[in-house]
């Protein structure tokens, strides 16, 4: 398994919006390459035709049927907003995507 | 670029993502009302807005809706497919991430066929069809108020996050050269029209319900490697489809035939300017840092289900319209001339209220159209319902009233009138057929020109025509001019 570079570091970090001094970053690089490395040792104690596994339990189609379930208000749903306005969450403008 | 120069120069690539609303009643994971237009935050859960500890489940009706399109498309369904975490920032989730299909779409490699405007019939082969929820609605405060350039804040309302969406994917589609723009429209009308036709969706793009992101790259011709492409993102009409096509290979053309090179990354069409411009560089898909959703168990419909599904398919568009064409004996061009113009459905409905269909036709894409054209609005907008046109059209048909007053009843049935008997019976419209009265005013018209009935007895019956139209005048239009003819042939020839 590869190294974590600091590069790669930052870039998880700017993903992760999360600011990290230069100090970090080596701390981080070191840290995160060294749990990398121990979870690949699964690839060790599997052959190559065993299915990857994304839910341990075998269980599928667990669904709901499409019957309308009461919502919050709209006062309920903006209780927890730090600021919102016009029955709105009111954020930052952030120059992104539409 | 000048755009036949571009494709002198250059072959054409694109490639479509079609997001398609469905109509469910409730949202993708949750029990929230999935509507259009009420106020703010007031279809929101934890579970939509994220809350800690919220479980999502998989809305049933939901999945049903997305084998049929899937199936609709030609594609295979997945036995097994699951959904993932797509990671990202951006408030219009309030997740911080979508929860989407990545690597197990549950519909995969399908083809349709795409006719163009030319008659001209392209294959476009499917890469994948996927579910996944709708974002909410940000509205950009400050600055020039309704963009984000310059906006001070935001204001969002999660009404529309977590409404069940459907993401087609085409694979690259070659060979389209010039028509690529119209290719594309077409491509995704069609999917409008299939997404109706099965009922899943209400397919209003002016409503967002249909929305399309287009790739469009370009390569010199005889070159293997693939150009840079660019994303226009959410181009929400048909005819902006097209122009945003058209637009992106004339500017990449341009910049690529000066020596620049073409930057992938998104890019927003500007409808007012008739121009793209460029959004933020493309992330990669490592970015979005996928992995399986552990809240939500994989979807594994069975063969039963989705041959029950199969079965239950309506007609194919492409069928119905091979079969329309048919009922109502039209040539290639005026059928095609329907289906360019979008009318098929309410043709069909005004042919089923006891239209002719030549009538029909004549009416939806004659008169309404110039009319719909004139105001500059989309004909749905139109107070008009294929009951008023089928109406008029039998009125036209048993000379109850003649072209000229059907004209302009149509304009008072848009203008909120009523129906057309009804306008036709309050105005007083319907044509004099009292042969007495025609006569009367026939032979008044003679009295000014006498000489009309020699030439007409000479063979020169096209002298007809004066003494017609002054009768038609006498009469406020309000006469049927092929009655009133024979009449004067009657009164020459006696």
């Amino acid at each position: 398994m590869s190294e974590l570079t600091p590069d790669l570091v930052r870039h998880l970090a700017s993903l992760a919006r999360i600011q990290v001094t230069d100090a970090e970053v080596d701390r981080f690089a070191e840290q995160l390459s060294l749990i990398v490395e121990s979870v690949a040792a699964v690839n060790n104690a599997v052959a190559g035709d065993v299915p990857a596994t994304s839910h341990p339990i075998p269980m599928a189609n667990v669904f709901r049927e499409d019957v309308v379930e009461p919502s919050l208000t709209q006062e309920q749903a903006l209780s927890g907003a730090p600021d919102s306005d016009q029955g709105r969450f009111r954020v930052a403008a952030i120059l992104d995507e539409e | 670029m000048n755009y036949e120069l571009a494709l002198e120069k250059f072959e054409v690539v694109i490639g479509l993502e079609v997001h398609v609303e469905l109509n469910t009643n409730t949202k993708m994971f949750c029990g929230c009302r999935n509507d259009f237009g009420d106020e703010p935050n007031t279809n929101v859960c934890p579970i939509c807005i994220g809350l800690p500890g919220s479980l999502p489940a998989v809305n049933r009706k939901a999945v049903e809706s997305s084998i049929a399109i899937g199936l609709a498309l030609g594609c295979e369904i997945a036995p097994n497919g699951r959904f993932s975490r797509k990671n990202y920032f951006y408030p219009d989730l309030a997740k911080n991430f979508q929860t989407s299909q990545y690597d197990e779409p549950i519909a995969f490699e399908g083809t349709i066929d795409i006719e163009v405007p030319s008659g001209a019939v392209y294959t476009v082969d499917i890469e994948r069809a996927h579910m996944e929820e709708d974002a909410g609605k940000l509205t950009h405060i400050g600055g020039n108020t309704g963009r984000i350039q310059g906006a001070e804040y935001s204001l969002v309302d999660y009404n529309r996050a977590g409404v069940p969406l459907v993401e087609i994917v085409t694979k690259p589609v070659f060979g389209a050269g010039a028509e690529a723009p119209e290719l594309a429209a077409a491509y995704v009308r069609s999917i409008r029209e299939i997404v109706k036709a099965l009922g899943v969706s209400d397919a209003r793009m002016e409503r967002g319900n249909v929305r399309c992101d287009a790739n469009v790259s370009i390569r010199p011709h005889g070159q293997e490697k693939l150009g840079t492409r660019t994303e226009t993102k959410n181009v929400n009409s048909l005819r902006s489809i097209e122009r945003t096509v058209r637009y992106e290979i004339q500017r990449q053309a341009h910049i690529l035939a000066n020596g620049g090179t073409i930057t992938q990354e998104t890019r927003h069409w500007h409808e007012d300017r008739g121009i793209t411009s460029a959004g933020r560089p493309k992330s990669d898909a490592d970015d979005y840092r996928y992995f399986p959703e552990p809240d939500l168990v994989p979807v594994q419909p069975s063969k039963e289900l989705i041959e029950q599904i199969r079965a239950s398919l309506p007609e194919k568009p492409a069928d119905r319209r091979k079969r329309l064409q048919g009922e109502w004996s039209f040539s290639d061009l005026e059928f095609r001339d329907v289906v360019n113009s979008g009318f098929l459905d309410e043709l069909e409905e005004t042919v089923a209220k006891g239209a002719k269909p030549q009538a029909a036709r004549k009416w939806w894409t004659g008169e309404i159209a110039r009319l719909a054209n004139a105001d500059g609005k989309d004909v749905s907008d139109l107070s008009i319902t294929p009951s008023d046109v089928a109406e008029l059209a039998t009125l036209v048909e048993s000379g109850k009233i003649n072209d000229r007053i059907g004209r302009e009843v149509l304009q008072a049935v848009l203008e909120g009138a009523g129906n057309p008997a009804k306008i036709v019976a309050d105005r007083g419209l319907e044509v004099v057929s009292d042969d007495g009265a025609l006569m009367a005013a026939i032979d008044e018209a003679l009295a000014k020109q006498p000489d009309v009935l020699e030439k007409i007895r000479e063979g020169k019956l096209q002298a007809a025509g004066s003494v017609i139209g002054a009768v038609m005048q006498a009469m406020n239009g309000q006469a049927d001019a092929g009655r009133v003819r024979e009449l004067i042939i009657e009164r020459a020839n006696a």
